[in-house]
Parts: C-alpha cells; structure tokens; sequence
C-alpha cells in the first residue's frame, strides 16, 4: 500500500463564505490510498467544506488538493469520474425507484446497455434492496435510504469514496447495519474511503486513520490507537460526596506514583494513572486524608473523546454546542497539558 | 454539441418527464385547469365576439390560442419550485460532483419544460377541437401556435429557474408568479379583442411577451395569416427566450459558486 501515491493530498485549503464565515483555516490532509481515513470533528468544524472541496463542488479561497492523482482546480473532470460521493442530504429521486436511480446514475459515468443494468441489480443485491429497488425511493426507511445512497457512489467503481456524516440521523440499528456494510466496503480491493463523522464512537470503529478537525484545521492525525495511547495510561474518574476545595484535592493527587494530570472541578475529579486498577486505592487513601470523601470512582481506557479534550481543548459535547450556536468556544484546557 | 451531452440532455430529461407523470395530482391540475378556463370563459365572455374585431364569430375560436398561452405561462413559470426542491434535496449536488455535463443539466430544463408545454397545448386544442372550435389555419397554423407557447414557456421555465437559484426561497416564487400571472393575461389579448381594449391596455400588451405568443398564434390559425406579425413577434419570442436561457445558465454558475 505504502507504495502507491495519496489518494488524497490538500495542502493549506482556506475557504471563507459570505459574512466572514471561515468554514477552513489552511487544512493539510493526506489520506493513503486503500485505506479507511475518517475526518472527526463536531459541526461547523470544516469537514463538509472539506468534503465539498475534494469533490469538486466548492472551490477554495487558497490551497491545493488533489484526489486520485488529479487537481481538483485543473482537472475537475477527471477527479469526478474518479469519486464516489454520499453527501450528507441523500440526493437520491424521491419519485423514481431505487434501481431507476442507479441505471440514472451509471449512465451519467458513461455507463450503458446491460453492462449498467448488470451493475445496478449487484448494487440492489449487496446492499440488499433487491426488493425495493422496483418501489419509488419515497417510500424507502432512513436506512435503506442510505444505503442506497452508498449504492449510487459505487455504480462507475470509484477509487475514493467519500462518505459525509453517513450515519447521521439513523435509528441505532439502522446505524449499526452501516457500519457493517462500511467496514465491508472497506475490505474492497484498493477502495480508499474518507469519512466525516460527528460521532467518536463511528471514527473508532471504521477507520483506520482519524484526523481531528476543529475550527477549519486538523488538530492531530494518527490511528485510533495511537491517538489514545499519547494518553498514557487509563483515566480515573471520580464523584465526590460534596464539593472539595480544588486547591486542596489537587495538591493531595499531584505527585502520587503513577498518578499525572489531575484536574478537579466541583464534586467531579479526573486523574490519568499509569495503571487505573492499582491506583484507585491510593487516590482513595489521599482523598480521605484530604477530608474528601468519595462516592463513586470508575476506571477508563482513554477514548476518543479525551483525545479530543486533549487537542481541541474542549470536551466534544462542549464543542458541539458552541458550534451549533455560531459562537466561538474559548473553554479553556483546564489542566489537560 | 458532442453526442454525449445530447445522451445525458436525454437521460436527465427523461427523469424529469418521469416525475411529473408520477405526481398524478400535479398531472391532474395542469390539465383540469385549461378545461375550466375554457368552460368558465368561453361561457362568460361568450358574447363580446358580437363586438366585432375578433376576426371570428365564434369566441371559442377566438380564445383556443390564448388558453394555450395562458397555460404555458402558468405552468412554466412555477419550474423554478422543482429546481429549488432538487437543491434542497442534494440532488443537484449529486449531479454535479459527477462528471455529468453541465449544459446538460440546463437543457433538460429547457427540453423537458418544451415537452410538458407541447402535450398541455396540444390537449387544450383537442378539447377545443371536441368542443366544436375550428382553426382555419390548419396544421401549419396550429404548429406555429404550438411554437409560439413553446417558446413563451421556455422564457418563463428559465426565468423561473434562474429566480429559483438565485433567491432560494419558495415563498418569493409564490410571491411573484402570484403579482406576475393576473397582469400578464389580462394585459394581453387573451380574451378581448385588441380593438376593444382601451388604448393604453394595447399600448401595454405590445411590451407583453403573452401578446406576443398569443398575437402569432392566433393570426397563423386565421386563414389568412398575417405572416409579418406571425415572424415578428415570434422572432422576438426567440431571442427572448435566448435571453432567458443565458440568464438561467449563468445563475446556474453563481449557484455553482455559491455551494
């Protein structure tokens, strides 16, 4: 794999829209070909304008990107037969059937005669909509929606997929069924899929690298694993029976063996340890002799979510919402470093 | 223009054709309505024709070629509403991130649009026909009538797709097909002979791209046509639905921007 050239390369992509908007703010993005590379950020974040980009819908302020080995600014052509796209609203003819949109589809890739009837009644059947690929797309679930979404990106056989938030608004079963048939595709010979998602638990789960996206640039790329393993050890949280003087809960854990990173907030305190097993004990013990009494203590492995507290700053959730509402997050990283 | 983009005009153009007939209701009205306004009109100004300058004596005669105009206006200009639901949908994003020719996507519009008005035209003048309307100018006139709304339907599917894109909002389409479609026809001379119109009103109606549909086409379905009025006023009809196809073509590129 190492071998073959990027699939993806964009270097310093900047996009403004009207009302001085940043949507990208100088994105550098490889993704190696043949892999499962998702975008992980919350809304607002400049995946879908990064998506937008590398498909050849938007063009960049300032930057440079390629896909497949094509300029998406000189040789849009080229990139377009080159990409499947599963934008974010499906897309899919609502009045014509699941198979009139695939032979739809095919035909515009120059796709013609049986040759895109073949493939339009594989596609039905992989993505089992063998049955409803006669009905009218109007009556299909969220989920068969979807995957016939995915099905359309697939008829000409591109070699990058991009698939822009695919879960998003899908019942939790209906999700999990995705997720399956993303982790299949991913098995496709040479298929490179780039993937955004607003859901850590999606990223964890399909891709092989993952790229923090916030406020219009990636933050930290690595796999899954590596990301949580710059987190040492495990995370220790635990609830206090009343509030604590912060002062003195953290001078009571910082210093521990073992023990790093202590952040303490209200009744709530969060510690990092090399082992979370074996330092329960002595964060108990310290605690008590602070006068701080412990009502519940859980141990995690660190997760996507503290890797992003870690790079962005803020907690996912956090970030989420002040996105949501067009405000500029400045939650400080409070003891994170 | 390469064999391919003609193709994809077609495929895109199909799928367009496919969905109305698939919207029955839709179906319904477009063609229930030019029925009712031949019956409500043909019945209410059924006597003016003894006014004299109709160049008829039948008023059903008279008012055929203007139903035909009046609902290629109003079935054409509601196209930017379709265009609007296929961006709010994503669908046209999806087209354009394939390597779909992007002229293509416009002439389906027009294509399709030209199609619709050309059955509905056809339709009225049948029911006119069944109805006991004569048309004089025979074949040639009832194609030069065709034509003529074909083209009128052509300037306002575009106008209303540029309008569509440009605004993005459905309410400012009701808002002005609403203003638009009274005025339109009764500052035309769909059902009052030009000589009995006030004169102001005619002044009027010769800046009104209706008239002139309906002028070429009433006077090629006369038996002997006017053929200097006939190309005049159709040749403006072109090159203003040239003008409004180039229009809606370079919307279409500032909505491209826009994305």
């Amino acid at each position: 794999m190492s071998t073959r050239a990027p699939a993806v390369e964009a270097r310093q992509l900047i996009k403004t829209y009207p009302g001085d908007v940043t949507a990208l703010n100088g994105m550098d993005l490889t993704v190696g070909a043949g892999t499962v590379f998702g975008l992980l950020g919350p809304n607002g974040a400049g995946k879908s304008t990064t998506v937008k980009i590398l498909t050849t819908l938007a063009r960049p302020d300032s930057g440079a990107a390629s896909v497949a080995g094509h300029d998406v600014l000189h040789h849009p052509d080229r990139v377009r037969r080159a990409i499947g796209v599963v934008a974010q609203k499906s897309g899919a003819d609502p009045v014509a059937t699941g198979r009139e949109n695939l032979l739809l589809q095919g035909r515009l890739y120059g796709m013609r005669g049986a040759a895109v009837q073949r493939r339009a009644d594989e596609l039905l059947d992989r993505f089992d909509l063998a049955d409803a690929g006669k009905r009218q797309v109007k009556g299909y679930s969220g989920g068969m929606q979807r995957r016939l979404d995915v099905a359309l990106g697939l008829v000409h056989r591109p070699e990058v997929l991009f698939l822009d938030e695919p879960t998003t608004g899908l019942d939790p079963e209906a999700r999990t069924a995705m997720w399956d048939e993303i982790a299949r595709l991913a098995g496709d010979e040479g298929l490179t899929i780039v993937l955004t998602t607003h859901y850590l638990e999606e990223a964890d789960r399909l891709a092989e690298r993952i790229a923090i996206v916030d406020r219009g640039r990636i933050v930290v790329e690595g796999t899954p694993d590596e990301l949580k393993g710059e987190l040492r050890g495990d995370a220790v949280h635990m609830e206090l029976r009343t509030d604590a003087d912060r002062a003195a809960v953290t001078a009571a854990l910082t210093g521990l063996p073992g023990v790093y990173e202590v952040l303490a907030e209200g009744r709530r305190v969060s510690v990092r340890a090399e082992d979370g097993a074996a330092a329960v004990p002595v964060l108990l013990g310290a605690l008590d002799r602070a006068g701080a009494a412990v009502a519940a203590a859980t141990v995690a492995r660190p997760s996507l979510d503290d890797v992003y507290l870690r790079y962005a700053g803020r907690r996912f959730s956090e970030a989420e919402a002040a996105d949501a509402q067009q405000i500029p997050a400045t939650v400080a990283a409070g003891g994170t470093r | 223009m390469s064999s391919h983009v003609i193709a994809q005009t077609w495929y895109m153009t199909q799928r367009q054709l496919m969905a109305i007939i698939r919207q029955p209701v839709f179906l319904a009205i477009s063609l229930v309505q030019p029925v009712i306004w031949l019956f409500l009109f043909g019945n209410l100004f059924k006597k003016v024709v003894e006014l004299g300058g109709f160049g008829t004596t039948s008023y059903l005669d008279y008012l055929i070629p203007g139903i035909v105009v009046m609902s290629a206006l109003g079935s054409s200009m509601w196209a930017g509403m379709g265009t609007l639901e296929e961006i709010e949908r994503g669908t046209l994003n999806r087209f354009l991130t394939t390597p779909v020719s992007r002229n293509a996507l416009m002439n389906a519009n027009v294509v399709q649009n030209g199609i619709s008005t050309a059955v509905q035209s056809v339709i009225i003048v049948l029911l006119g026909w069944a109805a006991g309307a004569t048309y004089p100018g025979g074949a040639g006139g009832l194609l030069i009538l065709l034509v003529a709304s074909i083209l009128l339907g052509t300037v306002f599917g575009a106008l209303s797709n540029a309008l569509g894109m440009l605004v993005r909002r459905r309410e400012s389409i009701i808002g002005i097909n609403t203003f638009l479609l009274l005025p339109l026809t009764f500052l035309s001379s769909s059902f009052m002979a030009p000589s009995q119109m006030p004169s102001w009103m005619r002044q009027i109606a010769e800046f009104n791209p209706v008239n002139w549909a309906m002028v070429a086409g009433r006077s090629a379905l006369t038996a002997q046509p006017d053929w200097g009025l006939v190309l005049s006023r159709g040749g403006a009809l072109l090159a203003l639905a040239v003008v409004a196809v180039w229009l809606s073509t370079r919307t279409f590129r500032s909505y491209q921007k826009s994305v």
